[in-house]
């Protein structure tokens, strides 16, 4: 049943595309075959890894960034009270316009798009983290106490697992928001990336080669999340009886 | 520390950071043509709000925010409640939706700018595809949250279908929607900004992109500061609005960040 409507909307694009005779709406088949001879492998290295390689290296600053902050933050009322209205207004800026700046101080380069992938997802994470490591059961951090567990022996076991759940769902809006920032960071001044493809496809008005690096965005980021959600599965297996409510917490993704 | 000692604190941290930035830069650490120090900064706004060009350029902003959003709006959440009330409609459009939605919505600017040009149109299309899905998300979850008794006590008390809609279903989702729109809210504005930033849709981001490209950085670090605060602002507008619309709500009690 669940199959019905996703066939059907791709038969019926199929069909309409081949018949509309529309320029920006090349027939399907054609979008197909595009991507083949596109992706499979031609440019695949030139265009595609880079990307993959900015994302990977964006996010994963931010996860460090954002976690460890967010402990800090998260662990103390001073330091938080003090950093509250800063990371308020930083987490408003929208990412984009923080380009320009990344061009001012980077110049224009694959640092300057791993730098703008990194700030634009680190909030989400380290919001979350202070969130989580702020909602720790009391109970739990007074039997911490009580046990003369601290340092590192406290943040291994008691407060990271215990503020997992919360971390994840913050990781979670990271990823997609990495893959946004990643395809706009490509769309200025640059001279690879899938970003860089579609546009520059746009501009010479190939338009099935267009089709193809928008296909290709989609399927990438379906397979991100969806391998992300094997991983929270597997890692917070321990978690999921006595958390459920959190994990299923419907804080739905920004696209 | 005193009792109201713990409300300084904010402010002496913004304190702080501005006067980093002031000595960082004055000492020339980090170079000062490109990081210009925060006064050059205030003094660039200061002057900014006495001109035209930054209300305009903020109206444009808004204007592609606010319809984006509505229009969204509109779509997402009879959508959403239509396809939260119905179990065969639900297992249905779930895999197409999943398919959907991580989508990045800025794949598809090339494809705006063919179809639509590099006008409000473009701004709105991409405004409203990404602002869609959080709604239409909660807005799901929301309608399957609504307590199974509340609407069997309607059922029981004769209600009609519309009477449950308007009666219980409407105000038990309410909070999720809620959330979908503030999601959506800032998604919006990043979506405008982007639109304008690298299309050259007028409003804020292209006049950012024209301070930077013209290398007037102090006008440039203003401006972004204005599209942070336009950003605050619009997170604190949603959030006190949900906070005075849904008091009765039990939700309300607990606030999750986004």
């Amino acid at each position: 049943m669940q199959a019905v409507l996703p066939v059907a909307a791709l038969a019926a694009w199929g069909l309409w595309s081949a018949r509309a005779d529309n320029f920006f709406f090349p027939p399907l088949g054609d979008i197909l075959a595009t991507f083949k001879e596109t992706w499979v492998f031609s440019r695949f290295g030139s265009d595609a890894l880079p990307s993959l390689e900015r994302v990977a290296a964006g996010y994963g600053s931010a996860v460090l960034l954002g976690v460890g902050g967010g402990l800090l933050i998260g662990s103390s009322p001073v330091v938080r009270r003090l950093t509250d209205p800063i990371v308020e207004f930083l987490r408003a800026v929208p990412p984009p316009a923080l380009i320009p700046f990344a061009i001012a101080l980077l110049g224009i380069g694959g640092s300057m798009r791993v730098f703008v992938i990194a700030t634009g997802c680190v909030w989400p994470i380290l919001l979350n983290t202070v969130d989580g490591v702020r909602g720790l059961d009391p109970t739990l951090v007074e039997t911490a106490r009580v046990y003369g567990i601290r340092g590192w022996d406290r943040l291994r076991a008691v407060t990271l697992p215990a503020a997992s759940p919360r971390i994840f769902a913050g990781l979670r809006l990271a990823l997609s928001l990495a893959l946004i920032l990643m395809v706009i960071s490509e769309m200025e001044g640059s001279t690879n990336g899938i970003g860089f493809f579609i546009l520059q496809s746009q501009r010479s008005f190939a338009i099935p080669e267009m089709w193809s690096g928008i296909l290709l965005l989609g399927l990438l980021g379906f397979l991100v999340n969806a391998a992300f959600v094997v991983c929270e599965r597997r890692l917070l297996r321990w978690h999921r009886s006595a958390f459920q409510s959190v994990l299923e917490a419907p804080e739905a993704a920004p696209a | 520390m005193l009792a109201n000692g713990r409300f300084l604190l904010g402010p002496l941290g913004v304190a702080g950071a501005l006067l980093t930035w002031e000595v960082l830069s004055r000492a020339d650490v980090l170079p000062s043509r490109s990081f210009p120090p925060a006064t050059a900064v205030a003094r660039a706004l200061f002057e900014e709000t006495a001109g035209a060009e930054l209300w305009i350029a903020l109206g444009q902003t808004l204007e592609g925010w606010a319809l984006g959003l509505g229009l969204a709006s509109a779509l997402a959440v009879p959508l959403g409640i239509l396809i939260g009330s119905s179990r065969l409609l639900y297992g249905m459009s779930k895999a197409l939706i999943e398919f959907l939605r991580p989508i990045p919505s800025v794949a598809l600017i090339p494809l705006a700018v063919l179809v639509y040009g590099t006008g409000l149109q473009t701004k709105l299309f991409l405004v409203t595809f990404a602002s869609f899905w959080p709604i239409l998300f909660q807005a799901i979850y929301g309608v399957q949250d609504v307590d199974p008794v509340a609407q069997d006590t309607a059922r029981a008390f004769g209600f009609g279908r519309m009477q449950r809609l308007l009666r219980v279903t409407l105000p038990s989702a309410a909070p999720y929607i809620a959330t979908g729109l503030r999601i959506s809210s800032s998604v919006a504005l990043v979506l405008a900004v982007t639109a304008e930033l690298i299309v050259g849709v007028p409003g804020v981001g292209k006049v950012i992109n024209a301070a930077q490209s013209g290398g007037a950085y102090a006008l440039m670090y203003a401006l972004i500061v204005v599209a942070g605060l336009l950003g605050l602002l619009l997170n604190l507008g949603f959030r006190a609005a949900e906070r005075r619309l849904l008091r009765w709500h039990p939700s309300q009690r607990e606030e999750a960040p986004v």
